[in-house]
């Protein structure tokens, strides 16, 4: 599974692992989803850390998050972004939407 | 400017392909010993090209993506991505920022990240006969 989903409270922590492509959105998209309409959490965390690749499909999936999430008065975060999917974030104005950290340098 | 070394490879329109021609290329390109970020830059722009192939070309369905990658002797890497599918009817609109065709999931930024990440791209296209995408871009090194 390209992402494992762990519950807190009333927020949601969806950490993404592996490439995100066009390939990988989909699976990811449908384990994301259906956590949510599940639980309708308030908070979405979106946990880039240990994800290897990320091109613009990356940044549909955090659209379509954000719109999901905004349609019952939810938030999203997106978080652990390394240098190049930040950029590519940051490229869609993603920073607009919500939250989204890089990873921090050790 | 002289081709020092030259990659032609054909795959299949599948989805799968997207990671396989993003790291065969890296692999190809390793020789001129890119740094972390102009690796990640060349990988970027390709799998957007070879996903541009395989949703807007052959729109999903099956089809041949042909591959030719050349490294000219001023370290220049020349990415041509080549599908026969249904071809582009307006390429100024399609290379828009935030203009897709393909719903909601699909931000419609492939062309904007080419742009931003390789030194030029250069798409031609004729309505049913397929779509070229040239990616150019100097690759430094680790060195420089």
């Amino acid at each position: 599974m390209p992402v494992k989903i762990e519950t807190q409270g009333k927020s949601i922590r969806a950490c993404i692992q592996g490439d995100i492509d066009h390939h990988s959105a989909f699976m990811i998209r449908k384990a994301v989803d259906a956590e949510i309409s599940r639980r309708r959490p308030r908070l979405l965390i979106l946990d880039f850390g240990e994800v290897t690749f990320m091109d613009s499909s990356g940044i549909g999936l955090v659209m379509g998050r954000y719109k999901l999430m905004k349609g019952f008065g939810g938030e999203i975060r997106v978080e652990n972004l390394s240098a190049g999917a930040y950029r590519v974030m940051r490229l869609a104005g993603l920073e607009r939407l919500g939250e989204i950290k890089q990873k921090e340098i050790v | 400017m002289k081709t020092v070394n030259e990659l032609k490879m054909t795959v299949d329109s599948k989805s799968v392909n997207e990671g396989f021609s993003r790291v065969a290329i890296g692999a190809f390109i390793a020789c001129l010993d890119p740094d972390i970020e102009e690796l990640n830059d060349v990988k970027t722009a390709v799998s957007e090209a070879v996903t541009n192939a395989i949703v807007h070309g052959y729109r999903e369905k099956a089809g041949k993506i042909y591959i030719t990658v050349s490294i000219s002797d001023n370290n220049i890497v020349r990415i041509r991505i080549r599908d026969k599918g249904v071809g582009i009817e307006d390429i100024p609109k399609a290379m828009e920022p935030l203009f897709t065709t393909a719903g909601s999931e699909r931000a419609g930024l492939g062309f904007a990240v080419m742009e931003s990440f390789m030194d030029s791209v250069r798409v031609t296209s004729q309505l049913g006969r397929g779509t070229t995408v040239t990616l150019k871009k100097r690759i430094w090194g680790k060195n420089s």
